[in-house]
């Protein structure tokens, strides 16, 4: 195969990259000569990737993600890895270890995380494309709060190989880009199937985006627009949903009961797979050395202390209690049965609905340092969250400004139905350019 | 609610590196998450979460795999070509 090279210097003045590649090589193919980011906890061979976390500060990974070769194959020219709250642990990538990233548009407020640093690269003119990653709305949120377009596939058609596992059951790898049709190019390359990831299927995305959305339903749960949704957001993404009506589309306003425990049910769920597979962190294989001459309790308390930031060491300690004897029944078990009741409001609302809609986030990008008590930083991912739990896909996409910060669209579809995601993204954003 | 203590010894289950100075900090936010949580207990029954998934087998063949020495690269130290880690005796 030819390869060729090109020179990417940006001007990252909001700490959008961890790491940038100056003179990445590329070759022939649907992505040939196209700069792309990739979010830092993604593997790129030879690549330095810290998932954004002191832990695996100089780690460089001995092999390529899936969704890495696939880019590759297809001739992207790999930027640099982009900046994230460590581990995908947050909702404005001020929980990197290695500093937070700006929002290009307010450089006083985060872009939204965790793929803060991909929404930024994209926001900020650095590069046309970027991956992302989403537990609980880490694409999403980002791209509502510096006004891109960010997909969550479905879970299971994207591979997570090569992905620095944080919640397992919750998380795909995603695309990230300026308009519909670039988010959905990026898509067609990574979905399909792989069988180095087990929870893989074999469902290839060829998809052109599609802006007749005659007759589609959209149903329009209460709970999105309920207490703590800022009353602006709100008015603008009603707008939208008009905007959707007037092309056709039927609006149906319903009800998701399962969202009052939604997030209580994410949070149990993800800090509980994260305090396990987060323990393979010791200096032991990658990262900054344990020192093997101490007792390895000593050891590895000394060396994750020192490397994990506060967020991490919080999430890690909430799940072992989660999963601890005396307490399974109370919070993880429980969390499973509530996750159960939300995928079960969405398969309800789906026999009547085509899609779902409402806000992405409540607010627009918070101030930096606004977020500093976690839970007010929890509460922030409430809209977000139930798409995760119950696997299903769902984009959002810009739907204009409040106070001159963008608001985000997001609209959830059935399991598998991505296409018909980006299709509705798409009507949308045709209306109204 | 939880008490320093047993914030104490989750830290010491999960080989967390707590230090005093946090310890307060760590104990009021937990409570005030573990309170949220509570929420949990007004869902009805014990029924799991249901996967739309299943065991993906194969046969037991040997495939491309790292070499040795890559495996080994990023390792803090290693010994006869093994990782080396703190003593746990």
């Amino acid at each position: 195969m030819v390869r060729s090279r090109l020179s990417f210097s940006p001007d990252d003045r909001v700490n959008a990259f961890l790491t940038t590649c100056p003179e990445p090589e590329y070759g022939t193919g649907s992505l040939e000569g196209l700069t792309i980011a990739i979010k830092d906890n993604i593997s790129t061979k030879g690549i330095r990737t810290t998932a954004g976390s002191r832990i695996l500060e100089g780690y460089i990974p001995p092999y390529d993600a899936h969704v890495v070769t696939l880019l590759i194959a297809e001739g992207a020219a790999i930027a640099g890895k982009t900046n994230m709250d460590e581990f995908g642990m947050g909702t404005t990538t001020e929980n990197s270890g290695y500093g937070p990233t700006f929002n290009p548009l307010d450089k006083g407020r985060v872009p939204g995380g965790s793929s803060g640093g991909s929404a930024a690269a994209i926001a900020g003119g650095m590069v046309r494309m970027a991956l992302g990653s989403d537990t609980g709305g880490s694409i999403r949120c980002p791209a509502a709060f510096c006004g891109i377009v960010g997909l969550k596939p479905t879970y299971g058609r994207v591979s997570r190989y090569g992905l620095i596992a944080y919640a397992n059951s919750l998380e795909q790898i995603g695309p990230m880009a300026r308009t519909v049709n670039e988010t959905s190019r990026l898509m067609q390359v990574i979905a399909g199937h792989d069988p180095k990831d087990s929870t893989s299927v074999d469902l290839p995305y060829c998809h052109t985006p599609d802006k007749n959305i005659q007759g589609r339903r959209i149903g329009v749960p209460e709970e999105f627009f309920g207490a703590g949704v800022d009353p602006a957001v709100a008015a603008k993404v009603w707008e939208a949903i008009e905007e959707l009506e007037k092309k056709g589309a039927e609006i149906v306003t319903c009800r998701m009961p399962g969202m009052a425990f939604a997030l209580a049910a994410y949070y149990v769920t993800c800090t509980s797979e994260a305090s396990s597979n987060l323990a393979r962190f010791d200096g032991v294989r990658y990262g900054p050395a344990v020192d093997t001459k101490k007792s390895w309790h000593d050891a590895f308390q000394e060396r994750r202390g020192k490397s994990f930031g506060k967020e991490v060491r919080r999430r890690i300690m909430l799940g072992t209690f989660a999963l601890s004897s005396g307490y399974y029944g109370k919070y993880y078990a429980k969390a499973q049965a509530a996750r159960q009741q939300v995928k079960n409001d969405f398969t309800r609302l789906y026999k009547d609905v085509d899609v779902l809609a409402g806000p992405t986030m409540p607010t627009i990008a918070f101030r930096l340092g606004e977020k500093a008590d976690p839970l007010s930083m929890y509460l922030s991912d409430i809209l977000t969250v139930p798409a995760n739990l119950a696997g299903v896909p769902a984009i959002s996409v810009p739907c204009g400004t409040v106070g001159g910060m963008p608001v985000g669209l997001q609209i959830m579809g059935r399991p598998f139905e991505d296409e018909v995601v980006i299709d509705t993204a798409y009507a949308y954003e045709q209306a109204v350019v | 609610m939880v008490s320093e203590r047993d914030v104490e010894h989750i830290a010491g289950l999960a080989d967390i590196g707590l230090i005093k100075e946090e310890l307060d900090d760590f104990t009021v936010q937990f409570n005030r998450i573990l309170d949220y949580f509570d929420i949990l207990d007004t869902v009805e029954g014990d029924c799991g979460y249901e996967q739309d998934r299943y065991n993906v087998l194969r046969e037991d063949v040997i495939r491309p795999s790292l070499l040795q020495e890559e495996a080994l690269k990023n390792a803090g130290e290693t010994e006869d070509g093994f990782f080396k880690a703190p003593k746990v005796m």
